[in-house]
């Protein structure tokens, strides 16, 4: 009756070209939960506090309580330096973790317009985008399943509103 | 060993399949319960036959329509242990609680004359709350503590997720208000209201109960407990949604100033003032909510029909499994007492390592239907040191094949996370 949960996605699994496994190759937990994801969500990149930031957000997600606060130091138009602190599920989290990982030491506009590629990924039910979408969010398409659960859109999304809402105050300062 | 209730074919959706073809397995009655079909069968035979607005008009249907608003209050009226008189229809049990704080705020204003003045707080006054409380009767005493000068104060929960009756000294001779939860929808914890009344009584303190859990799962009789105010749900106690009642206590409806006005509630009205009705009418403004008191008249006939004392006796052994259950599990931490004992099967729990939101991903993946967040109680949870967690409430169609599927669920789950 239940499928079964315990195999991690990825070992013996076949993959799809990115390197995830190929839809209808794993069960649903294991679409959803990609290693990737598993993987950031226990070992966190760019957690922490930065001194004299020159943008900052909290966002809260209401459903659940699920918080973070991402800072961020702006200098000639590239993100200087990222950090973030939270508190959340395995989605959120590697979001963030992953977020730090492609956003940190980018242009301002590469940053906007990843994020701007990561939600239309995460409110596409479930679908990979167009291939030169999926190829900028490199990484970032381990979420693609995401999509297919509205009650987790917000959680992958959170990270991401903090961010722009930092990057928002940087420039709003700096202007 | 009580002989269990059998009665999960009364309620058509069970019946369904989740995430391609699993049966539901549906542990979410502390958020909301399902319906039995007499209750979809009452509200669709009151619309299609009998629907019409209550308390004006003069034709039969509606007479019918008011009659069958009526005898739904005198069945809730005697469910509760009140008299026909000492029950309002509210939407839900966050309006009825709105309700009260909002009478005690317009008292404080003025309105209501000399019979409200009893309802007037002032700066120095205290208003006391407790730790497990659901936000809906804690954020409206903040509210009126806030707009009146009031001083919130609260009764701490203890390590077992009960209200700490050794510190109901934080009732005084200060305290015009002590609201306070029956059941928590947290911990599953069901308060010992004597002593809280007893202590409130002494002060001259009103009382106003959250009985939002516990009309739902146990013999309730308001009269007995002996509080001022009490408010519960319809849509968890097998009734639909959109309909709750507020207890007041006569003497105290008939002088407590109204809250939402308009329509239905006045007597007479000019461009200048206007005059009011006696309560219950005197709270229930604008067109009903008709249908679904009908509805909520079902279901207190199909609660009756299997009997409280039953129906408790259910779900005393499905929280037995379930606490049993999750004990097998290394590390999961309930919150909340892990004996049956004044006791709801409401039970949360957190997994550590593993983020409630992940839990419920997981055991949804299965067919399996729990909470995740923080409940609408986000103190009780930081009183016991975690942000969220997921919970598992079982009602009276649950059985012991759900609380099975359950902990075998959330043993795939600690499986999936390792």
């Amino acid at each position: 009756m239940t499928e079964p949960l315990g195999a991690k996605a990825g070992e013996g699994q076949p993959r799809g070209e990115r390197g995830f496994p190929a839809a209808g190759a794993s069960t649903a937990m294991e679409q959803l939960y990609q290693q990737v994801i598993l993987d950031h969500s226990r070992a966190r990149s760019g957690e922490g506090e930065l001194e004299a930031p020159d943008g900052e957000s909290f966002q809260v997600n209401p459903t659940c309580g699920d918080e973070c606060t991402v800072q961020v130091r702006v200098a000639d138009s590239v993100v200087d330096s990222l950090a973030w602190t939270g508190k959340g599920c395995s989605i959120s989290q590697a979001s963030l973790s992953l977020m730090y990982e492609m956003v940190d030491g980018e242009p301002v506009a590469e940053a906007e317009k990843l994020a701007e590629t990561f939600r239309e990924l995460i409110h596409n039910r479930g679908q990979e985008l167009e291939e030169d979408k999926m190829d900028l969010l490199d990484d970032l398409g381990a979420f693609t399943g995401v999509g297919r659960y509205s009650a987790r859109v917000k959680c992958a999304l959170l990270g991401w509103m903090a961010l722009r809402g930092a990057l928002a105050q940087a420039q709003h300062s700096q202007a | 060993m009580t002989k269990l209730l059998n009665v999960a074919g009364d309620f058509p959706l069970l019946d369904r399949t989740v995430r391609g073809g699993k049966p539901l397995v549906y542990l979410d009655t502390g958020a909301t319960s399902q319906k039995p079909a007499a209750v979809l069968e009452a509200e669709r035979t009151f619309n299609l036959r009998h629907n019409a607005a209550v308390h004006r008009g003069a034709h039969q249907i509606a007479e019918e329509a008011t009659e069958a608003y009526e005898a739904a209050r005198d069945a809730v009226a005697q469910f509760v242990g009140a008299d026909f008189g000492e029950i309002v229809w509210t939407k839900n049990a966050t309006e009825g609680l709105n309700l009260v704080a909002y009478g005690f705020l317009n008292a404080t204003l003025g309105r209501g004359g000399g019979d409200a003045a009893r309802f007037r707080l002032a700066a120095g006054d205290e208003i006391v709350v407790t730790e497990l409380e659901h936000h809906a009767n804690l954020v409206p005493w903040q509210e009126l503590a806030a707009k009146t000068g009031a001083v919130l104060r609260w009764i701490p929960v203890t390590a077992e997720g009960r209200l700490d009756l050794e510190k109901l000294d934080v009732i005084t001779e200060r305290t015009r208000v002590v609201a306070f939860t029956h059941a928590s929808n947290v911990t599953g914890a069901i308060t010992d209201v004597a002593p809280i009344v007893t202590r409130a009584r002494e002060v001259g303190a009103y009382t106003v109960l959250d009985a939002c859990q516990s009309a739902a799962h146990l013999p309730v009789n308001f009269g007995e407990l002996g509080v001022d105010f009490a408010a519960f749900s319809g849509h968890k106690m097998l009734a639909p949604t959109g309909v709750g009642v507020l207890y007041g206590r006569r003497e105290l409806l008939e002088a407590l100033p109204p809250f939402l006005t308009g329509g239905s509630m006045v007597e007479i009205v000019t461009m200048e003032s206007t005059t009011f009705m006696p309560p219950p009418q005197r709270f229930e403004a604008g067109t009903q909510m008709v249908a679904q008191t009908v509805g909520m008249h079902a279901a207190v006939d199909y609660l009756n029909g299997l009997g409280m004392a039953n129906l408790a006796a259910h779900e005393d052994q499905l929280a037995k499994l379930l606490l049993e259950g999750i004990a097998e599990l290394p590390g999961v931490q309930v919150l909340g007492p892990t004996e049956t004992t004044d006791r709801l099967a409401v039970v949360a729990f957190d997994v550590p390592g593993v983020h409630p939101h992940d839990v419920g991903q997981v055991l949804d993946d299965q067919g399996i239907a729990v909470r995740v967040g923080h409940h609408c109680a986000q103190p009780v949870h930081r009183a016991f040191g975690v942000h969220a967690s997921a919970r598992a409430s079982a009602g009276v169609y649950s059985g012991p094949e759900d609380i099975e599927a359950f902990i075998k669920g959330l043993h795939q789950v600690v499986k999936f996370f390792d």
